[in-house]
């Protein structure tokens, strides 16, 4: 039975929404155009009514997607693209947003929240800024349309509504079958099945939809000719928007640094990029926002970020989802068509602000004369332009396949490639800016509350000057004592060290004098430390990250190639192999990979794989034993339970000097959707991270076994297993075979092989002969650790001999990197600190602007 | 002049010099011939070539040579670049694990007297999406209880 009611009620809901949008912003735009008072009033209920009945229907597709998704309903091509039946509940919600058309409706979803919020509490703003938001709902919900235009045959947006024979209509079995329902979904990525996944894409979404508030307050602004009393009521949302979109970034860091094995939070792939780039702008514009009462000139500047902020907002989406990043990212979203209007829109919004800033812009009130280099205003413009060349210069290099395409579009060739190493390249730019933006914020933040003048220059900032060099020196000398790093080797560091440094202190030194007064106006001083912290965290863990797993096996390597041989020698080795059950030497562990685990879905601990037997194209094993974990029975013999079989957890041990073992289980998932992935597992400690992940595991595929040998020997003989020294030491009788008792008639004898393994270490291999109801048993025995598999073959009275038929294979083994990360903790604690900053400022600018709102201003 | 002005002059010369290195320090796309000509002029920089591994007719990947217990960081293989020209090339870091089921592969580097040097490497996996080749079971009806 195809559901085809549910989505076509779904269709129409979008339809509504479509709809609903464009009648809105028809009215609230003829409200502003109207000069009649009661005309004005009657368009603004009108268009009022028209977002609510928007803002309903968009809960209303939402509402239609998910029950599709929750229920099963494959016959649908989202839910059986990106959900599965063995997805965990909790991970459905994240099937939302993994297709594109999703995305747009969370994007959506947000807006319509925004919108209504702000009707409630900006009576007066409301006609112009709903009029953009109209609009701006209009351009996206024609992204989800999924109609075609009669005549001219265009296709309008894509429905996430669509049935799978209308997504594949070229699938042979439509012909056969026309109401076919594929039994499972494609399901969602596993490396997507994560906790930040639920969270990170709607905290980034909310900070892209903030944006559109200080954009659409800034275009209301110019377009009522109220040049400057706009930004009171946009100041709070701006700062609301940095905060988020911030806060959202980083999640996005966090959750790749725990889960992809590129070694850290950001790999300036041009996906992170494009997110971080409007944050950048829109930080700048926030200074120049609260600066514009005492230098007009701001206000021109303001209007510029605000409006870019907004812009590269939509090219980053352009980016993303155009497909025309094509190699150069890893994780855009597949092209669905929708390049051409995802331009559209861009261009619009682009080409309206333009042409509005250009027509108003010789009545922006602006200050002509000099800025003083001894105010405060000075030095907030710089670092605010700091800010604003560091995201130039991302967006030009991140743009590189724009640029390509562009230049093809005109008939050219261009084969321009991103940088080969993009952290190192980037680094090298965006370092100085760090520095920049750490000297800026101190400076600027003395000239605030300090009142500097020429003569008083010196008393202020001589005393943290010095004080920063000498904690600068006190710094390196403890770095280098403690081995993190060796600052002489890379000298620019110093100079970014000085300034995070710097910026503690200064802005520490204000903080203290404004909480003697009024703690509430200390947002500023509070978020630059947070920056500052960041930055030195960054500095360490990053500039400083160190591979520990250097091999010290001294196998000779690559011998046949001369020019080789001698860059070879210079090459680090970092790489370490780990033997199953084999101690060995890594820094300042001692390792002992102790196997493969499988990961249960409702148990705390991790699973042997002898205790379970996984059942094939499904989520369940079946226990082999009673499953007691932390003191408590989760499962007996013969229950089934939910497992996630993708991933396989290495366990490995780590002593340190102290004798501490400390259990890590970096995680290998074979990963249909993607290929398979290798993410790291952490050790935590308060000066750094140490940052681990399985490089290789040679034994996921099937095992090659070699070809059966048949040894024949009698007792204490020695033979060779897989070139190590055997011996068969002793053959006994048994009672019990499979763990069970043997009958009166039956019998059993088991061999005890011991094998001189590496480094003299003693193995066992306990092959066993069975006779069991007239029938004769020899099942084969593994050894991982030295990797054979034995037969006990054969007992012979007369010579008192025995037979062993012999296959050997790769001993298990793992390959394993790993880094440390020293002092990350101050890149997160940094980052909390600047939430707390944010948070304390938008208390401050909304306080002002309900105060001058209710007094009628 | 103004002060503003050294400023704003200040300013365009980063930014111009952001643009100027961004056009230079790119990288490039590029074949195997390319890229030994620029490695016999000196030219240092690291380029991006896109092939396929080579394979024989029944899909066996040829000439990969790995043995992770005597290294684990040494890999070399033949790579076809769009003009048909196959290449030897090293890569000191373990294999990476899906190499075998790449369709087509990115390796960034330079070339080094005979062999091509690579740093990193990008693998195209054939998506389920693509081709239309989808595998899909048809749901069983439910029983009727």
């Amino acid at each position: 039975m195809l559901h085809t009611t549910i989505g076509n009620i779904g269709h129409l809901f979008i339809i509504l929404s479509f709809v609903a949008s464009l009648i809105s912003t028809f009215g609230y735009f003829k409200s502003v155009q109207t000069t009649d008072l009661l005309e004005q009033a009657s368009w603004k209920r009108f268009s009022r009514f028209a977002f609510y009945i928007h803002g309903a229907a968009v809960i209303g597709i939402i509402s239609v997607l998910y029950t599709i998704i929750y229920k099963h309903y494959f016959e649908y091509h989202y839910a059986w693209s990106h959900s599965s039946k063995a997805l965990p509940v909790y991970y459905i919600i994240s099937c939302f947003w993994e297709g594109q058309e999703g995305s747009f409706l969370l994007w959506i979803f947000w807006h319509a929240v925004l919108g209504i919020v702000l009707i409630n509490t900006n009576k007066h703003w409301e006609a112009p800024v709903m009029a953009i938001f109209g609009a701006v709902q209009v351009f996206l919900c024609s992204m989800i349309l999924g109609v075609v235009l009669p005549v001219i045959d265009l296709k309008i947006g894509s429905s996430p509504f669509l049935l799978m024979r209308e997504a594949m209509p070229d699938l042979p079995v439509w012909a056969m079958k026309p109401d076919f329902v594929p039994e499972d979904g494609n399901g969602l990525n596993p490396l997507l099945q994560n906790y930040w996944m639920v969270i990170h894409p709607p905290t980034l979404f909310l900070g892209f939809a903030t944006t559109l508030i200080p954009f659409a307050y800034a275009i209301a602004g110019l377009w009522r000719k109220e040049f400057s009393s706009w930004i009171r009521p946009a100041l709070p949302w701006a700062l609301v928007s940095a905060l988020v979109l911030g806060v959202g970034i980083i999640m996005g860091g966090y959750w790749a640094y725990e889960t992809l094995n590129f070694g850290g939070y950001w790999n300036w792939d041009p996906v992170e990029n494009a997110s971080f780039v409007p944050w950048l702008v829109l930080v700048a514009a926030i200074h120049c926002m609260i600066i514009y009462k005492n230098n007009e000139a701001a206000l021109r500047t303001s209007y510029i970020l605000v409006i870019a902020t907004f812009v590269l907002v939509l090219y980053s989406t352009f980016l993303n989802r155009s497909g025309i990043l094509g190699e150069a990212s890893v994780h855009s979203f597949t092209d669905l068509g929708l390049s051409g209007q995802l331009l559209i829109y861009m261009l619009f919004f682009l080409f309206v602000a333009i042409v509005l800033l250009v027509i108003r812009w010789k009545d922006i009130p602006s200050d002509e004369k000099e800025v003083s280099t001894y105010s405060r205003e000075f030095w907030i413009f710089m670092g605010a332009t700091t800010l604003c060349l560091s995201s130039f210069q991302i967006i030009a290099a991140t743009s590189l396949p724009v640029y390509n395409k562009i230049v093809e579009g005109l008939g050219f060739v261009s084969k321009l490639a991103p940088p080969a190493d993009a952290p190192t390249y980037y680094s090298k730019f965006q370092l100085w800016f760090g520095v920049g933006i750490a000297i800026f914020s101190g400076i600027g933040q003395s000239f605030w509350w300090r009142k500097i003048k020429k003569e008083t220059l010196s008393k202020h900032l001589l005393t943290p000057l010095l004080l920063s060099l000498i904690l600068t020196f006190v710094a390196i000398f403890f770095t280098t004592k403690a081995q993190v790093g060796d600052f002489f080797g890379t000298p620019t560091y110093i100079i970014l060290l000085f300034a995070g440094i710097f910026s503690i202190i200064t802005n520490g030194a204000i903080l203290l004098d404004i909480f003697k007064g009024n703690y509430k106006l200390s947002g500023g001083a509070v978020t630059h430390i947070g920056v500052a912290m960041m930055l030195l965290g960054i500095l360490f863990s990053s500039g400083y990250s160190k591979v520990v797993s250097i091999n010290n096996s001294g196998f000779a390597i690559s011998e046949k190639d001369e020019a080789f041989t001698k860059d070879n020698d210079k090459e680090n080795k970092e790489n370490v192999i780990l033997w199953l059950n084999t101690p060995s030497e890594m820094s300042d562990y001692t390792l002992t990979y102790k196997g493969v685990r499988v990961e249960g879905r409702e148990l705390p601990e991790y699973l042997h794989p002898k205790q379970v037997e996984l059942i094939e194209n499904d989520f369940h094993a079946v226990a082999l034993e009673d499953i007691v974990q932390q003191g408590k029975k989760y499962y007996s013999a013969g229950d089934t339970l939910p497992v996630f079989p993708e991933n396989k957890f290495y366990e490995i041990d780590f002593r340190d000097k102290e004798g501490k073992i400390t259990t890590l289980f970096p995680r290998f998932q074979i990963n249909k959707k993607m290929g398979n992935a290798p993410s790291p597992a952490l050790k935590h400690t308060i000066g750094g991270d140490l940052y681990t992940y399985v490089a290789l595991a040679p034994n996921l595929e099937e095992k090659e076994w070699s070809k059966t040998e048949n040894f024949t020997v009698a007792l204490k003989d020695t033979f060779f297993l897989n070139d190590y020294v055997a011996v068969l030491d002793q053959v006994k009788r048994v009672d019990t075979y499979e763990g069970k008792p043997l009958g009166p008639n039956d019998a059993a004898v088991q061999a005890t092989i011991k094998v001189m393994g590496k480094d003299f270490r003693p193995y066992e291999v306990n092959p066993i002969f069975v006779i069991k109801e007239g029938l004769v048993a020899m099942p084969a025995i593994e050894n991982d650790e030295i990797g054979v598999r034995a037969k006990f073959t054969n007992i012979d009275p007369k010579t008192g001999q025995f037979g062993f038929a012999i296959n050997t294979t790769q001993r298990d083994f793992i390959i394993l990197k790993a880094i440390q990360k020293p002092l990350i903790n101050l890149l997160w604690l940094g980052t909390l600190v600047l939430i707390v900053g944010f948070v304390m400022a938008i208390i401050r600018r909304y306080r002002e602007f309900k105060l001058m709102r209710d007094k009628g201003f | 002049m103004k002060k503003t002005h050294i400023i704003g002059l200040i300013i365009i010369a980063i930014a111009v010099a952001i643009l100027v290195s961004t056009g230079t320090e790119a990288s490039t796309y590029v074949d195997f011939s390319v890229a030994e000509n620029m490695a016999k002029t000196g030219d240092k920089d690291q380029v991006h070539v896109v092939g396929k591994l080579k394979k024989d007719a029944t899909g066996n990947i040829q000439d990969l040579v790995y043995n992770p217990t005597l290294d684990a960081n040494h890999l070399e293989f033949m790579l076809i670049d769009n003009n048909g020209r196959e290449q030897k090339v090293v890569y000191n870091a373990p294999k990476p694990q899906d190499m075998g089921r790449a369709e087509q592969m990115v390796i960034i580097g330079n070339m080094d007297g005979n062999v091509f040097k690579c740093e990193k490497i990008l693998l195209k996996c054939p998506s389920k999406y693509q081709d239309g080749k989808v595998e899909f079971k048809e749901a069983k009806p439910e029983k009727q209880s």
